[in-house]
């Protein structure tokens, strides 16, 4: 032996025949059914909203005060009522009106923004300076002004709801373009793609992570200003919306009433987080593997 | 028979290219005044260095960048865009569109150059991911194929376009030493079968010799030619005359550094 090899161990050489996989336990098995429940995070999320209703009708029913906090069976009678009767479903859908509209114009002029932010180096500047301005400012900060430009109506609404979903919008689909990697952009380029051909089969797929990000924030900041707006400046065009019901019912210390609104609030959250958005990430961004 | 003036007419004529870029604080020059010619059905491979302006050079001949001296001409007509008349394989592994499909990603070149459409696009593209027996996975995304898999699709996407000559940025150097083995064969063989051009870059002198017909060495900071060699017969890539032209290549290639050394040392 070599000198240098002093200091390794000397062993004979090994070879084994390998075992036939059905001589053992087990190489592939389903799992339980409580395994494969558990799995689901529709499951999952579920009984967390199960406990928190128990906790809360539990917290309730140990107050035992209506006036200040109602059992969770008391607010759920109230929403089952209001909606029997027609008079929430009608606050619902003035509500979701005047948000899908604000929605749509918000993502159609972000859309507009990120266009001129992409075309130049100075149209990407007056992007980014103004996303830096505008998005920390409140839309409902702006209230105000839009009841002075477009009076008590749905207008000022639909004008403070673009301005909340505009600068997320803008500001993640631009990140998004920015971050395209190099190689897909020449890729691409390569394909003779240019202009707006490029932007909507190149950058807008592989940006699509953050755009969905900027949909979702949009969609929350949206809700959030809307019902913040309607308790601020009450009744518009007649019916009023989901924000002016809680409004109301407090007035009328119709307290079960007032957390049937706020159930109502949250539980259309929920419907459109798991099924509108839970639906495109599976189809989209999960199903190319771009987000786990 | 093909016309014998065409024959002697370089496809790729690069005449005293000089090539410099912009960092945020340099002008570089990457090459100075590079002359090479690549004919019909050439496997000709620029190898060098890191830092020889090789990978700037095949991005020049892909239009994406304009050379300050000198001109690029692909069967006479100038370069100065990119185009999907010579289509490129990158390094990267997240070369694929992710949001395709295997089949959708071989076929999108043809579709969005408008080369062919419908039916006509999906056979050509099946075709040539049969070549590099992918049929399997025809339907998968590519976020569920290994490296060496996604290459291949790649190389497929490529070739299913049917371009002028594919260029193709080290395609293998993020791979395993087998599976780059296997590539380079793979390779080899789908030339047997439709005899395209390549201009194929790599810092290997192992993968010029096997991969190549034609060899262009470059010499670092700026990048300037060196040698233009004919790289032996395929078969003899691993015997003496493999070895030999592999030693001279490497003698070539780093004697400068010797020099460096020995002066940095002095």
């Amino acid at each position: 032996m070599h000198e240098r090899d002093k200091v390794l161990v000397v062993r004979a050489e090994l070879a084994h025949d390998v075992v036939e996989s059905s001589a053992f336990g087990v190489v592939q098995k389903p799992l339980s059914t409580f395994e494969r429940l558990y799995n689901m995070g529709a499951v999952r999320k579920t009984a967390i909203v199960l406990l928190l209703a128990i906790i809360w009708e539990a917290a309730g029913r140990y107050l035992h005060n209506d006036l200040l906090f109602p059992t969770f069976s008391a607010a759920v009678e109230a929403l089952l009522h209001s909606l029997i009767n027609g008079s929430l479903v009608i606050k619902i859908w003035a509500s979701l009106k005047v948000l899908l509209m604000g929605y749509g114009l918000g993502i159609l002029a972000a859309a507009i923004f990120t266009a001129i932010g992409i075309s130049s180096r100075i149209g990407n500047d007056l992007l980014e300076t103004l996303t830096a301005m505008f998005n920390p400012l409140p839309a409902i900060a702006l209230l105000p002004i839009a009841l002075i430009w477009f009076g008590l109506g749905n207008g000022s609404l639909v004008f403070v709801l673009v301005h909340s979903v505009l600068w997320a919008v803008a500001l993640n689909t631009h990140s998004g373009f920015m971050a395209v990697s190099t190689t897909l952009r020449m890729v691409g380029k390569n394909y003779g793609l240019r202009g707006f051909p490029y932007v909507a089969k190149i950058l807008v797929p592989a940006a699509f992570p953050s755009i969905l990000t900027g949909l979702k924030i949009g969609w929350a900041f949206a809700w959030r200003t809307l019902i913040a707006s309607e308790l601020v400046f009450g009744v518009s065009s007649g019916s009023g919306g989901l924000g002016w019901y809680i409004y109301e019912n407090k007035n009328q210390l119709e307290i079960p009433s007032v957390f049937a609104g706020l159930l109502t609030v949250i539980l259309i959250g929920l419907a459109v987080e798991n099924l509108v958005f839970r639906t495109l990430e599976n189809s989209t961004v999960r199903k190319w593997g771009m987000q786990s | 028979m093909r016309d014998p003036v065409q024959e002697r007419t370089p496809l790729l004529d690069v005449r005293g290219v000089t090539l410099q870029y912009k960092t945020k604080n340099h002008l570089v020059t990457a090459t100075y005044r590079v002359d090479f010619q690549v004919f019909r059905s050439d496997r000709y491979v620029l190898l060098g260095p890191s830092g020889c302006g090789k990978s700037t050079l095949l991005k020049a001949v892909g239009g994406y960048l304009n050379p300050t001296e000198g001109e690029i001409r692909l069967k006479g007509q100038v370069v100065n865009k990119p185009g999907p008349d010579r289509m490129m394989v990158f390094q990267e592994f997240d070369q694929l569109l992710p949001w395709k499909t295997v089949k959708e990603n071989v076929m999108f070149p043809l579709l969005a150059s408008g080369k062919l459409r419908g039916k006509a696009a999906e056979d050509k593209a099946m075709q040539y991911i049969e070549k590099v027996n992918l049929a399997k996975f025809a339907d998968h995304h590519p976020h569920m194929l290994s490296g060496g898999m996604k290459q291949r699709v790649a190389i497929a996407r490529g070739m299913a376009m049917e371009p002028d000559v594919l260029l193709m940025d080290e395609p293998y150097a993020a791979l395993d030493a087998l599976t780059r083995r296997k590539m380079q064969d793979e390779l080899l063989h789908l030339w047997d079968d439709t005899h395209f051009t390549v201009l194929f870059v790599t810092h290997s002198i192992a993968e010029a010799i096997k991969c190549g017909n034609r060899i262009l060495l470059l010499s670092p900071h700026p990048g300037q030619v060196k040698a233009e060699l004919n790289s032996v017969d395929r078969d003899q890539a691993d015997s003496a005359a493999g070895k030999e032209l592999e030693a001279r290549i490497h003698s070539m290639l780093f004697a400068d550094a010797v020099e460096e050394q020995e002066a940095h040392h002095a």
